[in-house]
């Protein structure tokens, strides 16, 4: 392959010099980026770095305060989403942007329908052109079905198929891995490298190093809204990228201490709900981390539901430290020192416009209470005090949440829920789509709860991060757990064989 | 690693296609659900009283219906779009005033008709202006034109009135005549509704209002004029409201400053029956419509089988929770649907 960043094709998109700010947050501070027709080019940096503001700004959303951004080597001025598409360029964002209720064709062509007379929207060329598209991409979506209810996957898809429509010479995608199995994610990168053959450029955002270094050719990355570096992969480690991505050596990613479980702290007996999972036994003891792993949709996250209360069971019981918990109620798990981190902490586990503060007392509600009336002092002592522990960055604990990094959610999340001194713990994708920096704090903090004593169920579909903290592993499949494997024994192969009922 | 290529996805496709019909009769089912209803109303109502669809009475249960499915297509348009105008009332007042003190001054019916729907479509502006500027809630800034509208109504007209025979006689003939059975109103309010149909269902403008009514953030992303939409959608249910307040002159001849009061909440009622779903992003005019029919011909059913009319109001609201609950019911038989196809196409 030839080297274009050397005396090859020109960039197709660059960035020159861009500065950005929000209020008195610099996001980009002269930020400078070059696309070439043919590559996949990683864009790397912690939560908070500025992908996301960098992104927005290619994408027509944002408009530099300062720099440029050069079309073809021509200085070019989007005004909005419209200008960027019509230059050419796609984007796939995080979170899916598409219509759910209208139907995949129109999702892909809105806004640029194919016409018959009298202006009037062609809905058969729409519906044909769609077809040809699921077709060039190899998958089989019905035109006519709305967007609502497609995986994630698919809705990638439809959104990759947007940007095929048009012959997007740049496709730039934001976390497109981070909800998709293991196979989906091998189909977006058989669609990936096709493009990127065709002579699309691609820019690619992942938080899994592992993907970085298998699709892409260059990588760029921020800290902190600055310009890091611009270099190949080749010949770079994973520990180079982190290094350039933290700005100092990154104490060991899982950071397991040796613990001697104690008694059973969680036991789960039997435990089914129909249609959902069948079945289901399992103990945790005091002081050890079990990994929970298996597909997406395997009933791993419906377990935890069931097990904490939030839906109910239809056979089966669950004992915290003895004590049997009553089918469907939250309130009586909490009691017995059962504590659930959901996977979806905008959704599930924070009150996005409500302050740090008042976030991580909820869950002490009761604690904090002196004549019937809420102690405000207890309160923010008892919040402040989780806060550092957990090392929380924040500007004033009075702040809303929803002014923090991913990652330091996360933490608010976390501190609420240790703020109930839980026995047990389980914790459902407690590092998804947050930077490594943090993913260490927070599987040092897990390891330290291990330690001193509390159970921890941990649900993850990053297999390294189940490989590298629990003392066993759980595999579940198609709502049965297929597998029981000690830490000695598990490695990738094992789990993912039983996680996709290859098992012996 | 190896990666599959595109053109390996292991999918039967006659599973997805018979889901997709299935979703799409729901949808359609909808519509169908409301007419099934009325006719069964009106065909029980017919047994009980052989009277009631005579020509008259077919002409009274058009004539009443007519203004109501004019506002009711406006407002469509408006909730397709995620909000909502609550000052349709107030509008339909103010403009029907306006037109009757033009036409009492010996003015002629078409220009009134025209200064109608012009006062509507000044208010329309004025709403849809503070909703897509302001980025206020559709629900506060409609309910605060509604009461300015009022007002300016109640001042402006005091304890005036406009009567019948102060309008020309050409006019109020036409409001109350009509082509055998069919009244002329209701073949205006046809013309709008099919022609209001046709440009959502053909036309960008109006797939996009579907569009960013279904996701707002997306429908900013893919580049469509999200704030001139949503204007557009103000002016016209605005629009709408004033020729509803020269139809509502021309029909009753009979105007003062509390015409209209309250009519929004009717209107509201008539689209989320109809099938408008007032999160945005689906429904139909034609829906719309149909609840508009209903919900005004109960209120010649109920005399016509020698039941109090005192019943209106609740059946009206039975009606409403009930068109809530089957909508509810379908969102979630659809999306167990749709989930179904996920997992068989994993």
């Amino acid at each position: 392959m030839t080297h274009p960043s050397d005396t090859g094709p020109a960039p197709v998109l660059a960035l020159k010099g861009i500065s950005k700010s929000f209020g008195a947050v610099r996001a980009l501070r002269d930020v400078s980026l070059e696309l070439y027709p043919g590559e996949v080019h990683a864009l790397a940096g912690e939560n908070g770095a500025g992908k996301s503001t960098l992104i927005k700004t290619l994408a027509g959303v944002h408009r530099p305060d300062a720099g440029q951004v050069l079309l073809d080597g021509a200085p070019v001025v989007f005004h909005g989403p419209g200008d960027a598409r019509d230059a050419g360029i796609a984007v796939i964002y995080q979170e899916p942007t598409l219509f759910p209720d209208l139907s995949i064709a129109e999702n892909i062509f809105m806004g640029r329908r194919p016409r018959r007379t009298l202006r009037r929207i062609d809905h058969r060329a729409t519906r044909d052109a769609t077809a040809a598209l699921m077709k060039r991409l190899g998958v089989e979506l019905d035109p006519d079905r709305p967007a609502r209810g497609l995986s994630i996957a698919d809705q990638q898809i439809v959104e990759i198929a947007k940007a095929l429509s048009f012959d997007a010479r740049v496709l730039i995608m934001d976390e497109p891995t981070a909800a998709l199995t293991n196979s989906e994610v091998a189909r977006l990168f058989g669609v990936v490298r096709a493009l990127r053959d065709q002579g699309a450029a691609v820019l690619f955002i992942s938080h899994r190093l592992e993907e970085i270094f298998e699709i892409c050719r260059r990588v760029t990355t921020l800290r902190d809204g600055a310009w890091i570096a611009s270099e190949p992969l080749d010949g770079m480690t994973e520990d180079d990228l982190v290094r350039r991505m933290v700005g100092r050596d990154l104490a060991e990613l899982y950071p397991k201490q040796d613990v001697t479980p104690g008694g059973i702290a969680l036991s789960v007996r039997r435990l089914t709900r129909e249609g959902v999972f069948t079945d289901v036994s399992f103990d945790v003891r005091r002081g050890e981390i079990v990994g929970l792993a298996g597909l997406v949709g395997a009933g791993r996250t419906e377990v935890a539901r069931a097990v904490f209360g939030i839906d109910r069971w239809d056979a089966g019981e669950v004992e915290v430290d003895g004590r049997k918990l009553t089918n469907g109620a939250p309130s009586t798990a909490m009691a017995a020192g059962l504590a659930l981190v959901p996977e979806d902490r905008r959704a599930q586990g924070l009150v996005m416009d409500m302050s740090i503060e008042r976030n991580i007392g909820l869950t002490g509600l009761g604690a904090t209470v002196k004549a019937g009336l809420m102690d405000r002092g207890a309160e923010r002592s008892r919040s402040l005090d989780w806060a550092v522990k957990l090392r929380v960055k924040y500007a004033r604990i009075a702040d809303t949440v929803n002014t923090l990094s991913g990652g330091n959610q996360q933490k608010v999340v976390l501190a609420k829920w240790l703020a109930t001194r839980p026995k047990v713990l389980i914790v459902d994708e407690p590092t998804r789509g947050i930077d490594v920096g943090t993913k260490a704090e927070v599987h040092r903090l897990l390891s330290q709860l291990a330690a001193d004593g509390v159970a921890v169920l941990m649900i993850s579909s990053d297999l390294p991060e189940v490989l590298g903290m629990a003392d066993r592993v759980l595999v579940m499949h198609e709502g049965r757990l297929t597998a029981e494997i000690p830490r000695t024994d598990a490695t990738e192969e094992t789990v993912m064989a039983a996680a996709t009922g290859r098992a012996a | 690693m190896t990666v599959t290529a595109p053109g390996e996805a292991p999918v039967t496709e006659a599973p997805q296609a018979g889901a997709t019909r299935l979703v799409d009769r729901v949808f359609k089912m909808r519509e169908l659900a409301i007419l099934a209803v009325l006719l069964v109303m009106i065909a029980v109502t017919q047994a009980g009283n052989s009277e009631f669809l005579s020509e008259q009475g077919i002409k009274d249960l058009l004539l009443n219906a007519t203004i109501l499915v004019l506002v009711a297509t406006g407002q469509a348009l408006v909730v397709i779009t995620r909000n909502v105008d609550l000052s349709v009332g107030s509008t339909l007042g103010i403009s029907a005033f306006a037109a009757g003190t033009y036409l009492q001054a010996g003015g002629n019916p078409v220009a009134g008709a025209a200064l109608a729907v012009l006062l509507g479509i000044g208010f329309g502006l004025l709403n849809g202006l503070l909703v897509s500027l302001g980025q206020v809630p559709a629900l506060v800034v409609t309910l605060g034109t509604l009461y300015i509208i009022r007002g300016v109504d109640s001042i402006w007209v005091g304890s005036r009135q406009i009567t019948a025979a102060d309008l020309p006689g050409g006019f109020v003939d036409f409001g109350s005549g009509g082509i055998s059975a069919v009244p002329y109103l209701a073949l205006i309010a046809l013309a709008v509704l099919v022609a209001t149909a046709y440009y959502l269902r053909h036309y960008a403008g109006g797939r996009e209002l579907y569009a960013l009514g279904s996701n707002p953030e997306a429908a900013r992303l893919a580049g469509i004029p999200v704030r001139k939409r949503i204007l557009a959608a103000y002016t016209f249910c605005g629009a709408l409201a004033g020729l509803a307040g020269a139809l509502y002159l021309a029909r009753f001849g009979n105007v003062d400053s509390g015409t209209g009061s309250g009519y929004e909440l009717t209107v509201v009622s008539a689209v989320v029956v109809g099938g408008v779903v007032f999160t945005g992003g689906s429904g139909s005019v034609y829906g719309a419509a149909l609840g508009a029919l209903l919900l005004t011909s109960i209120n010649s059913v109920l005399p016509a089988l020698g039941v109090s009319s005192v019943w209106v109001l609740a059946i009206n609201g039975v009606l409403l929770v009930l068109a809530i609950a089957v909508d509810r019911i379908v969102a979630l038989r659809v999306a167990s649907a749709l989930k179904k196809r996920n997992a068989r196409h994993a």
